[in-house]
């Protein structure tokens, strides 16, 4: 058995707790990964102190993808916006606690990407930001 | 000789392999590569050991020799095509650098604005994107021949299409997604008959079955060394020979031209003047030693396997529950099996597999309008040649069970 589908993976994949849409939001960015269609919505309430009050995803893709997505706003909640920018792939397979080849390794950064366009404003979410 | 997978194996090193300890490789994959023969791997060794020199003009020994080798494997091409002359097949470096030859010689030449090509919804991305570009720059427009439910071209709406007058016809002769074999001969007959000239994309399907360029009497045909047991890096189109003639050249530099001035040139003769730089020497005699390979085997008998393992896999496939499968049924397609599982997404699908030690490919396969077509973002493909056994169906489908266990 490989670590891949660790039933923290699983569990946050068919239970994920920040799964849904927010409405009011101050922040919402969405991307896909063009290799395998994954998609990926993020909103976020920030606070009168700029941190993330309240975090949301939505979208679909494969258990990596989605788990990574749910365990990133999981770790974010009250974190500051500079905090978040700070955040780097090592955070990502931190909270998965796995190692990724290069072609999953896309699919668990998606989440990342989206969150970190969001957050900096940009229009188009780069693998740069996630490096 | 009778067809012995379990003989045909043997001569693939990589089947040996173990995908990690006691975990043997079940390759279902075939469709994005195929596995190549020690006769391929050793034709291409020998090069490099004993031949290796840069082709044309240099009179060493070397040079002669490597470039006998260069051409008799194109020598070898043509015949399994049927090619008429081995001048109609020119080296590229794979399929899609075939197709884009086409879009930029070809048609950049004969294509004014307003002007239609039909493409079909089943293309790989190979055969839409260098349209698209050429659509964007020259203001032709693209049609395309719908797909029905059932995997099949329509072919009552290609009759109307064409009565729009298209000057180009572009299709796959074997969806790379569905695998429908296409009625290539009908298309291109009734592309002629609208005045059109065609294209084919043969990269799924010279490597299955026999495919004699005259018998289609198709215009041009792209496919792909490493798709049919040889290296990647090398491809062919071939084309009739008025049409490469009257055709300017593609890529400028050594080899394609004849004389060259300081503010001029003169191109080459065909094929040459397609062939510009150094091109992929030792990878034309791999790519002569599979065509070796695949001939001494029989076409007739490699896709008469396939279409017993296909058959197999389908009905085998059909027993899991929650598994669709797309595409027509085994007698009219390839040994390609494409579906989706449950609900589980194409890539956990694949990984889980992979433990395993099935190498199965999931995702839109450069296919991503066909994709939508059928309201879905990925599939999980299976795929099978001349090495493929009904065990390893059997060890695809124990896996799909296991997957399911994981997400239970």
């Amino acid at each position: 058995m490989d670590d891949l589908y660790r039933e923290v993976i699983i569990e946050h994949y068919k239970n994920p707790a920040f799964r849904g849409r927010l409405n009011p939001k101050d922040i919402s960015f969405e991307d896909s990964n063009p290799l395998c269609g994954d998609h990926i919505v993020i909103d976020l309430k920030v606070d009168e102190n700029n941190k993330v009050a309240d975090a949301r995803f939505d979208g679909h893709g494969c258990a990596i993808s989605q788990a990574s997505a749910d365990l990133l706003l999981e770790s974010i909640i009250g974190k500051s916006i500079d905090e978040v920018k700070a955040l780097n792939k090592q955070t990502i397979l931190d909270l998965l606690g796995i190692d990724l080849g290069p072609v999953r390794l896309k699919c668990a950064l998606l989440s990342l990407k989206v969150l970190k366009a969001g957050v900096y404003g940009l229009g188009e979410a780069s693998d740069e930001l996630v490096e | 000789m009778t067809f012995d997978v379990n003989r045909i194996r043997q001569d693939f090193p990589i089947l040996n392999r173990e995908v990690r300890p006691g975990v043997k490789l079940v390759y279902l994959d075939t469709t994005a590569t195929s596995q190549k023969p020690e006769v391929v791997i050793e034709a291409m060794n020998t090069f490099y050991r004993h031949s290796n020199a840069n082709i044309h003009r240099g009179v060493h020994t070397l040079a002669e020799e490597a470039t006998g080798m260069y051409e008799q494997a194109r020598i070898k091409i043509a015949k399994f095509i049927n090619a008429g002359s081995p001048h109609q097949v020119i080296y590229t470096r794979n399929t899609t650098e075939s197709i884009n030859l086409v879009a930029y010689t070809w048609a950049r030449a004969n294509l004014k604005p307003g002007d239609l090509i039909i493409l079909t919804e089943m293309e790989h991305h190979s055969n839409l994107v260098p349209w698209h570009i050429l659509a964007a720059e020259r203001g032709v427009r693209l049609e395309f021949i719908p797909v029905l439910d059932d995997g099949l071209l329509d072919l009552e709406a290609y009759r109307l299409l064409l009565k729009q007058s298209p000057k180009l016809v572009s299709f796959t002769h074997m969806s790379n997604v569905l695998g429908t074999i296409t009625p290539a001969a009908e298309i291109i007959k009734l592309a002629h008959e609208a005045g059109a000239i065609t294209v084919l994309d043969a990269a799924q399907s010279v490597p299955h079955t026999k495919v004699d360029v005259q018998a289609l009497d198709v215009d041009f045909m792209a496919f792909s060394a490493h798709k049919m047991c040889g290296p990647t890096g090398i491809g062919v189109l071939y084309g009739k020979t008025k049409l490469l003639e009257d055709m300017p050249p593609f890529l400028g530099g050594g080899d394609m031209i004849k004389e060259v001035k300081l503010r001029s040139f003169r191109p080459n003769t065909v094929p040459s003047k397609f062939e510009a730089g150094t091109p992929a020497i030792a990878e034309s005699v791999g790519f002569g030693a599979a065509v070796d390979y695949l001939s001494s085997i029989g076409m007739d008998e490699i896709a008469g396997h396939e279409h017993e393992i296909i058959e197999y896999a389908l009905e085998r496939l059909e027993e899991v529950p929650g598994l669709k499968i797309f595409g027509p049924p085994a007698s009219q397609k390839g040994g390609v099996a494409s579906f989706t599982f449950d609900g589980i997404h194409p890539h956990d699908v694949a990984q889980i597999l992979d433990r395993d030690g099935v190498a199965v490919r999931a995702g839109h396969h450069c296919a991503q309008p066909l994709h939508e077509k059928f309201g879905i973002s990925a599939t999980t493909r299976a795929s099978f040649y001349l090495y493929s056994t009904k065990e390893e169906v059997d060890t695809l489908i124990n896996g799909l069970y296991n997957v399911k266990k994981v997400f239970g």
